[in-house]
């Protein structure tokens, strides 16, 4: 196996007296995909900023491309691409001259970075709109954007922050499908996301975080694997009757979950459990067989949804 | 010692420059008419009363003791403003946006720049908007003669280290202010310094206690260095108003990088 580009061992931030990441240890192998998953405020964006070396960490090991962060910081910026989580392009700046002038700040010559922001144009489709104002854009232009101005400097490590957030279906897909066209091309890529679909679609590997610490860790198949049942049934109730109908149905599946507004019973054997359901005479409003997701990992590990 | 050599490394990148040119191509999106209306306040200043008042006011006293124009005493005075007023405005308002609101520090420091370029590059605009007017400013005063010796063509040079001064120091407060309520401090500063530091008359109308006060801001020390240039009476004070300003660029920049880091790289 080839050395890892990232390596953190009992990796510590605190903000005064809030800790935001309480010792956490992962590697990240070159052309490696990997993701950080977990709710709003589980220390996946500062252990990104740590990563990205914008912040200091206050204790534990941290190596970026064989280079700390500490003592390296402008070395390393300069091998990653980065794409924040609220875009901030530079809004007095046209489509085409955003690329040009963030070019400048990595000191790179001018010919290289004309040639290359318009490669980085037709790769993000935005070939037709380089003399737009960043303001007339869509929200998923602009973050395809984020994304070619964050390679202009053709980082050997890509890192996003909640790529996707905020976007309509259409405009995701076609943002993955961008982000899978660059893991095809070996670039190593580091994402935090709280959406299962976006981890299950991108990810090679992934690590589950809550509280500034890792749950689990392994691909999103093996994690599902592991902490889940192959289906899932969903039943609703009506919100005053799903925990009463929760005592009637229990032993029913491997297991249940009572959530406000529906229950989740896993199983196996979706299907077999709802008839084993209809036969006590329970009629759910609606129900719904589906295969187990990283959400349903997430719920197993700490007890809550992950959108809150 | 390593770790010490590591952080000073990440501050400054030499490129400055890069920060300079972004500054540039953006000032073609901004509105220019805001731009231009800074440069006039001053010359209206200077019409209305420079002629108007001077007209019953007749000569005034320099405070090396030359005897000129009310005119000629005043635009000086102007002058400093004008460099002050360019400067100033760059440095808080449009840096104070940029800092919260466009969030472009933040992305041009996840780049190999450091606080320092950042710093540096923004003050440089600033500069450059305090230089663009009052150099303009300079040509009115030509073509009224209000410029009565030689050395009047000095003021231009000290017109950008005013400016550069106001620029770093108005960037460091900036970077402590939180909302814009706080940036109407700036205002509330800089009206009555404007109209108090010997602009429109000589400091000896004032008390001692209140001429030490005058004398420990900014502004005087400006209008003071400007007026000496171009009236041509100058004494050894200059070297003082040039160490004033030579101080207020250091803690300005030193201040400002430091709280760059802070924010952007804690």
């Amino acid at each position: 196996m080839p050395a890892p580009v990232i390596t953190a061992s009992s990796l510590v931030k605190k903000y005064d007296d809030f800790t935001a990441v309480a010792g956490i240890d992962f590697d990240v192998a070159p052309g490696e995909s990997f993701g950080l998953l977990g709710p709003n405020g589980a220390g996946k964006s500062t252990t990104m900023r740590m990563i990205g070396a914008v912040s200091t960490r206050t204790s534990g090991e941290l190596s970026i491309l064989g280079l700390d962060p500490n003592l390296h910081g402008p070395d390393i910026r300069s091998q990653l691409g980065v794409v924040p989580q609220q875009d901030n392009l530079d809004l007095d700046l046209r489509v085409r001259d955003n690329l040009l002038v963030y070019g400048r700040y990595f000191g790179l010559p001018r010919t290289q970075i004309a040639e290359r922001a318009d490669e980085l144009l037709e790769f993000a489709q935005l070939s037709d709109r380089k003399a737009a104002k960043v303001d007339e854009l869509s929200g998923g232009m602009k973050r395809r954007l984020t994304i070619a101005r964050a390679l202009i400097n053709d980082p050997r490590i890509l890192l996003l922050d909640e790529p996707t957030t905020g976007l309509d279906p259409q405009a995701r897909h076609i943002l993955w499908d961008r982000l899978f066209r660059l893991k095809e091309r070996g670039t190593t890529l580091v994402l935090t996301t709280h959406y299962m679909d976006e981890a299950e679609q991108l990810c090679d590997r992934l690590v589950v975080v809550d509280k500034g610490q890792i749950m689990a860790e392994g691909s999103p198949a093996s994690l599902i694997r592991e902490y889940s049942s192959r289906e899932v049934l969903e039943v609703r109730f009506g919100s005053d009757k799903n925990s009463e109908a929760a005592e009637r149905v229990a032993g029913i599946g491997e297991r249940i979950e009572v959530l406000p507004d529906r229950l989740l019973i896993y199983s196996n054997n979706g299907e077999a459990e709802l008839e084993k359901i209809t036969k006590l005479g329970l009629h759910p409003i609606t129900s719904l067989v589906r295969r187990s997701s990283l959400e349903d990992v997430f719920l197993r590990l700490t007890g809550r949804s992950l959108i809150e | 010692m390593t770790a010490l050599a590591g952080r000073t490394r990440g501050l400054y990148a030499g490129n400055t420059r890069a920060v300079v040119a972004r500054g540039l191509l953006a000032t073609k999106s901004n509105n220019w008419l805001i731009i231009v209306s800074g440069f006039f306040e001053p010359v209206f200043y200077l019409l209305s009363l420079g002629i108007g008042f001077g007209a019953i006011v007749g000569t005034v006293q320099t405070s090396t003791g030359a005897e000129v124009p009310y005119a000629a005493f005043i635009a000086p005075a102007l002058l400093a403003v004008s460099a002050m007023n360019g400067a100033v405005y760059d440095s808080t308002w449009n840096v104070f946006f940029k800092l919260h609101y466009a969030k472009l520090y933040q992305g041009m420091l996840t780049t190999t720049l450091g606080p320092l370029d950042v710093a540096l590059g923004e003050i440089m605009l600033a500069l450059l908007r305090g230089a663009l007017y009052a150099s303009g400013f300079m040509i009115i005063m030509q073509v009224l003669g209000l410029n009565l010796s030689w050395t009047a063509i000095l003021a231009l040079p000290a017109v950008l280290i005013i400016a550069f001064g106001f620029a770093s120091l108005g960037m460091a407060i900036t970077s402590y202010l939180k909302t814009f309520q706080q940036m109407d401090w700036v205002n509330f500063v800089m009206l009555p310094m404007f109209l108090f530091s010997a602009t429109f008359y000589p400091i000896s109308v004032y008390p001692q206690a209140i001429q030490w006060i005058i004398q420990a801001l900014p502004l005087w020390h400006g209008v003071e260095l400007i007026r000496g240039f171009t009236t041509g009476s100058l004494d050894a004070m200059v070297w003082v108003h040039l160490g004033y300003f030579g101080l207020m660029i250091g803690i300005g920049i030193l201040v400002t990088t430091r709280r760059l880091r802070k924010l952007f790289l804690n």
